[in-house]
């Protein structure tokens, strides 16, 4: 069964080999090797669920020699979000492409993202992390250039070359921490690390690196572009997956590997640069012409939401209140995960029935395309925040953390926030709602529909109700890297 | 007199710095891979520095296959970010193209 570790990365891998070769089958490929990736990574979770954390160790290679997998709690259910958006964006992209070279260069490259994520995801080691980002970050650019118009070549070049920086701004913090420790393996790692000048250098340049990664403002500036012009599954899965695992490794590094080296001033400093990304990307979101902008910034504000439970859980006492906090970033991170998916996929439908995205002229696509709206209403319940959503929950243990830990400055800003959230939904379905002649059928194309509102549902119902099993999960093996 | 480790780790340290400077200050595709590429030798040339333990030590392997990794990383991003600068090239010469026979 521990297999699983291994064919979750492998499968897909192959299938991009493969899916080159034989670029006739090639979504039939993609679908089959995600869903074996799919199964395995929940086969994965199981595993974690009921016996906790587990190593594997790469051809019994042991870490600082070999490379480890590591798979414990946060990781394997952000694996399994990752692997869920994946293949519904999989399904949806099989009928996307029309044109018959685009379709041939996207599949490989798709799986290839795959691979990155969840071999980022299972990471025991600091190169390897990095080694992974490249790989992420490369096939992203690729993919977002696959729209090939000259805003989206622009717009991946600027992508490279910032996410290059942070990356190698990131190497240069692991080469310290090998200088200072000799050893790259987190669990190692964790058990070593001190607070003196040189783990806060190396700390330092990796957490910048990796907010250039993950857009926190005002590092988010190649955000918008990249993400609202690549393809629409391809938007979907750069919103939803590939700003989240840099978010992902930086909480590692902090909570577990350099928690010493973490002071709670400099925990203030990101907590506020995550308020400002929330109110700042919200209100651009809000002014935002196009569909697909909209949503980008969208994503710099939920992105800054994660960043302001920081300064909680390091003034919050370890045990049920700070596991609380954990869990409730988790729960937002999953939430907006899929919903924002889920709006991304429903963003591309409107663009390829009306041939634009501009908010202003959506008039009549409620009554030509009545799912996919009620999919962007869904997925707007989720990124605002309202009952019964993921986030709901998760703004909820936000707001009594900030009790909690004596820091009220941050429920205004959660509030403002929702309301400008609120805003742009509403904006959009009051065009959407707006006069128009066609009427359309309920469904109208189910390869591209259905699978948004699944990933819609799962944000809005699932998350909302089911979180209890998250609850149970993170308290039994929460962030502990050491065992 | 410093060491040599310490000589190379701060010619290292210079070369990232002069590599990021021109990074952020370089708007055009190539001065901006270019100043990348020096930004990233200063990174290696760190790992070489951490690898070396004196003339008659040996060397510590890890950091070499580390740094090995990588440069290849570092080649191949270039050269797709080259390849996407023609791509964008030939696209703004067929506009410009196309705009001179609306002219016409």
């Amino acid at each position: 069964m521990s297999n699983a570790i291994i064919w979750v990365i492998m499968v897909p891998f192959l299938g991009s080999l493969v899916s080159i070769i034989w670029s006739r089958y090639a979504s039939l490929i993609a679908i089959i090797s995600n869903l074996a990736a799919l199964i395995a990574s929940t086969v994965i979770l199981t595993q974690v669920y009921q016996s906790g954390p587990f190593i594997h160790e790469l051809g019994g290679w042991q870490a600082g020699l070999g490379i480890s997998l590591r798979a414990d709690a946060l990781s394997s259910i952000l694996l399994v979000m990752s692997m869920t958006v994946i293949s519904a964006a999989t399904f949806y992209a099989s009928t996307y492409f029309t044109d018959a070279a685009k379709r041939a260069r996207f599949w490989p490259l798709w799986l290839m993202l795959t691979v990155a994520l969840n071999a980022l995801l299972l990471s025991g080691d600091l190169f390897n992390l990095y080694v992974t980002l490249e790989l992420l970050g490369l096939s992203a650019v690729a993919l977002t250039a696959l729209s090939d118009n000259r805003a989206a070549l622009q717009a991946a070049i600027r992508y490279l070359s910032i996410g290059l920086l942070g990356s190698l701004v990131f190497l240069a913090g692991v080469a310290l921490v090998y200088a200072g420790y000799g050893t790259l393996d987190l669990a190692a790692l964790a058990k070593v690390v001190q607070a003196n000048p040189l783990s806060q250098v190396a700390f330092g340049l990796m957490t910048a690196g990796l907010l250039i990664k993950s857009a926190l403002f005002p590092l988010h500036f190649w955000l918008p572009s990249a993400h609202a012009s690549a393809p629409a599954p391809v938007s979907a899965a750069l919103s939803a997956l590939v700003v989240k695992v840099a978010v992902y490794i930086l909480l590692r590094l902090w909570i577990d590997v350099f928690d010493l080296v973490l002071t709670p001033a400099s925990a203030m400093l990101l907590g506020t640069l995550g308020a400002i990304a929330v109110i700042w990307g919200s209100w651009q979101a809000l002014q935002a012409q196009r569909l697909k902008l909209m949503a980008a910034y969208s994503t710099v504000a939920q992105i800054g939401y994660l960043f302001i439970f920081l300064p909680l859980i390091v003034v919050l006492p370890e045990g049920t209140l700070q596991d609380a906090a954990f869990t409730a970033l988790l729960l937002m991170a999953l939430t907006h995960g899929f919903a924002k998916s889920a709006f991304f996929l429903s963003a591309g439908v409107i663009q390829q029935y009306c041939g634009h995205d501009r908010i202003a002229e959506l008039g009549g696509t409620a009554r030509a395309l009545p799912l996919t709206i009620f999919v962007i209403a869904l997925s707007g319940v989720a990124l605002i925040g309202l009952p019964p959503s993921g986030s709901f929950l998760g703004k909820w243990y936000l707001i009594s953390s900030s009790f909690h830990a004596g820091q009220w400055w941050w429920i205004p800003v959660i509030v403002v926030g929702s309301i400008l959230a609120t805003a742009y939904v509403f904006r959009i379905l009051g065009h959407a709602f707006g006069p128009g002649e066609s009427i359309g059928r309920v469904l109208n194309w189910g390869r591209e529909e259905i699978p948004a509102l699944m990933l819609a549902l799962i944000a809005t119902l699932i998350l909302g109700f089911g979180s209890a099993e998250l609850w149970d999960l993170v308290a039994q093996h929460g962030d502990t890297t050491g065992n | 007199m410093i060491s040599t480790q310490l000589l190379y780790s701060l010619a290292g340290v210079g070369l990232f710095a002069i590599g990021l400077r021109a990074t952020l200050l370089h708007h055009l595709l190539l001065p901006r891979l270019l100043a990348l590429n020096v930004c990233g030798a200063g990174v290696f040339l760190i790992f070489i520095a951490v690898a070396y333990a004196g003339i008659e030590g040996m060397a510590d392997p890890v950091p070499h296959a580390l740094v090995l990794t990588g440069i290849v990383v570092a080649v191949s991003a270039t050269a797709m970010a080259l390849a996407l600068g023609r791509r964008l090239e030939s696209k703004e010469s067929e506009t410009m193209k196309s705009e001179a026979m609306k002219d016409e």
